[in-house]
């Protein structure tokens, strides 16, 4: 039981004042910016970045992934108060929670929406804590052409899983992988795609892209819509919450099996959004009140929460034992590991124990502050979306300008901020998805050096992706994804078609 | 970067979506162009630099070429109304005072330009009085400046005027 005492370690590390302290900041800033249109955990992240450059890496991790915890809880808040989705996979929990809301159960839809969060997000963290390890013990063993063959797969899975045109979802990823191309070579020191601008000479860093997709683009979709908030209001008393928690063991299948879905989309990149449809989905089916999802039934609330966090939470692992993430808040957390001077990958479990221990230390008592917080604090978070947005709306710009001249001091990557933002506004209407284009960007550089390597060691010969049983079942399966969208298409012509009735609702993301 | 003079009130989708796809189209050509011109192919120590962006570059295309065809020659071409006018002055609304935010932060500074923009935002568009707009403005601005100036260390751009120089930040 290895793994018992360095998780014992882990809390010996994150047990200090000012740990605890930055963890109920991370919480509570989290909710704030999952509840605040525009701000969302990646983008959340990425201003906040720049100013835990100073920290210790661990103090700054716990901080930031707090940050995340309190994003996901946050957006459950809106979707039950406001039917309005604060993040893509909260909109199923919009099914049954604003209903419920309407009848005037909305203090028992939020209780159960963050306990089952709680629930799904501890079952994966139980899951990292035995899982990790054995991941990076086993991927030591990795050389490039098996690196290589899992970003392949990373990507694939984006095409294979996701919503939409598959060309878009290729679109995306490409550009992001061509934004990651600019500026020096890291191989040959050369410059690329700058055109002379001796400015492109950094490059598109991906928190700038960060900040402007989802921050500004987010913006100008709000604005758009004219947004005018009209919520129902909650008050959380220990009653509620007493009566509420009765009520829950009762569908504990609903939790295990939502959990367990969860975890298992949440490995591959993009999980969270069809991990919870197809929990709502599921529950629905399999539930014996199933007729009646969509009116005001919690079950059909504790089913997506569960699997949404469940598969956030479990995004973390590819980023922990790989080093590569499977959300776009992973991927800036990711790209905080780089800056604080950490390689992110199988060996940050040999050489930095105590971070990652931390880390995973700090996932346990994150959620479980995380739920005291939401619980005790939600008339006060539900109250902030009664600002109108007209005093909002600028000062979410103003926090993303100045996170985006913090992350290099420099004017330029604020007006690149604001061609993202008019960027994400129009991939946003046009269902491109942006996850893959984040992923692409952060990953650029990783993807491109293990391709080349492998191309050196097999002289330009492609075959090596198929060199050992190993990296050949892995590049199998990435082709297999990447082609799903038309293998899907030609075995619905030999099966009968399975309808699936929420397709229409499920966000492209 | 595309740019939303294209949005005019009553473009059909399908009209943006094969307007992008050919803006995505002219980034894949720049970009396999660009590669070749690094060397795209084998140099004595391995692949050059243009190796990898060359074949992002003829993603980029394939990826464009699907949806240009997509947007314009299949029965999911979408002839609804992109934005209509209502909404794209909502959009440019927030989208022209904030250039001309970021224009000014050039000379004024970040914390400057942020004040004189929350405070028009909330009177402009939120009808706000302007002595509660200033105030919002003013303590919001405070708030940051102390946080990052004071608290973190971490200096923001003042611009090249620097008028507020007399505080010694």
């Amino acid at each position: 039981m290895d793994e018992i005492s360095s998780l014992m370690q882990g809390f010996g590390v994150i047990l200090t004042p000012m740990n605890i302290g930055l963890m109920f900041v991370g919480i509570i800033l989290g909710v704030l910016i999952g509840v605040l249109p525009g701000l969302g955990g990646a983008n959340g992240v990425a201003i906040l970045l720049p100013l835990t450059f100073t920290m210790s890496p661990t103090s700054a991790i716990i901080m930031l992934s707090c940050l995340y915890w309190g994003a996901l809880f946050g957006g459950a808040i809106t979707s039950i108060l406001f039917n309005i989705p604060g993040e893509p996979w909260s909109v199923a929990t919009t099914f049954d929670g604003y209903p419920m809301a309407q009848k005037g159960e909305a203090g028992a839809a939020l209780t159960a929406a963050f306990t089952s969060s709680f629930v799904g997000a501890f079952v994966a963290v139980v899951m990292i804590t035995f899982l990790a390890p054995l991941v990076a013990k086993f991927a030591l063993k990795f050389g490039s052409p098996e690196f290589f063959s899992v970003y392949l797969l990373t990507f694939c899975s984006f095409v294979g899983m996701g919503k939409g045109s598959p060309f878009k979802i290729l679109a995306s990823m490409a550009l992001g992988f061509a934004f990651a191309a600019v500026g020096m070579d890291t191989v040959t020191g050369q410059l690329r795609l700058t055109f002379g601008q001796s400015e492109l000479m950094r490059g598109f860093d991906f928190l700038i892209a960060v900040i402007g997709l989802f921050g500004i683009g987010e913006i100008l979709i709000s604005m758009e819509e004219g947004l005018e908030f009209n919520g129902k209001s909650a008050k959380i008393d220990p009653k509620v919450v007493l009566q509420t928690w009765k009520r829950l063991p009762k569908y504990w299948v609903t939790s295990i099996r939502s959990a367990l879905v969860g975890i298992w989309m949440g490995i591959t990149p993009g999980g969270a959004t069809p991990a919870s449809f197809m929990s709502y989905g599921l529950a629905k089916k399999m539930s014996k009140t199933g007729a009646k999802f969509g009116t005001g039934e919690i079950e059909g609330v504790v089913a997506p929460e569960t699997a949404a966090h469940a598969a956030g939470t479990a995004a973390l692992l590819p980023m922990l034992a790989l080093g590569i993430p499977g959300s776009p808040t992973a991927a800036v957390l990711l790209g905080g590991l780089l800056i604080w001077g950490l390689q992110p990958g199988p060996l940050l479990f040999v050489e930095q124990k105590d971070f990652v221990w931390g880390l995973i230390a700090s996932m346990y008592l994150g959620n479980l502050v995380g739920l005291i917080v939401v619980l005790s604090t939600v008339p006060l978070f539900a109250s902030i979306l009664r600002i109108p947005f007209s005093i909002i709306a600028p000062v979410i710009i103003v926090i993303c300008a100045i996170g985006a001249y913090t992350v290099h001091n420099a004017m330029l990557d604020i007006w690149f901020m604001l061609g993202f933002g008019v960027m994400g506004y129009i991939f946003k209407k046009l269902d491109y998805p942006l996850a893959p284009l984040v992923l692409a960007l952060v990953l650029g550089d990783k993807a491109e050096d293990s391709f080349r390597q492998s191309m050196l060691v097999s002289q330009g010969d492609v075959m090596v992706m198929f060199s050992n049983p190993l990296v050949g079942t892995i590049t199998t399966l990435a082709l297999i994804l990447l082609f799903w969208p038309l293998i899907s298409k030609g075995l619905a012509l030999v099966l009968p078609r399975k309808v699936d009735e929420l397709a229409a609702e499920r966000p492209v993301d | 970067m595309e740019h939303e003079d294209k949005s005019r009130s009553g473009v059909a989708t399908y009209i943006v979506e094969a307007f992008v796809a050919l803006v995505l189209l002219g980034i894949g050509i720049v970009v396999v162009v660009e590669s070749q011109r690094l060397g795209a192919g084998w140099t004595s120590d391995g692949p050059g630099s243009g190796y990898f962006p060359f074949l992002i570059g003829v993603l980029i295309l394939i990826a464009s070429v699907g949806i240009l065809f997509q947007s314009l020659f299949t029965k999911a071409k979408s002839t609804e109304v992109f934005v209509d006018g209502e909404q794209l002055k909502r959009v440019l609304a927030v989208l022209i005072p904030a250039v001309v935010y970021v224009l000014a932060m050039v000379f004024i500074g970040i914390y400057i330009a942020s004040a004189v923009y929350i405070a028009l935002f909330m009177i402009i568009l939120g009808k706000f009085s302007w002595i509660k707009s200033v105030i919002a403005a003013l303590v919001v601005n405070a708030l940051f400046f102390f946080m990052f100036e004071v608290w973190f260390k971490v200096p923001l751009f003042k611009g090249s005027l620097d008028p507020l120089a007399f505080l010694g930040y």
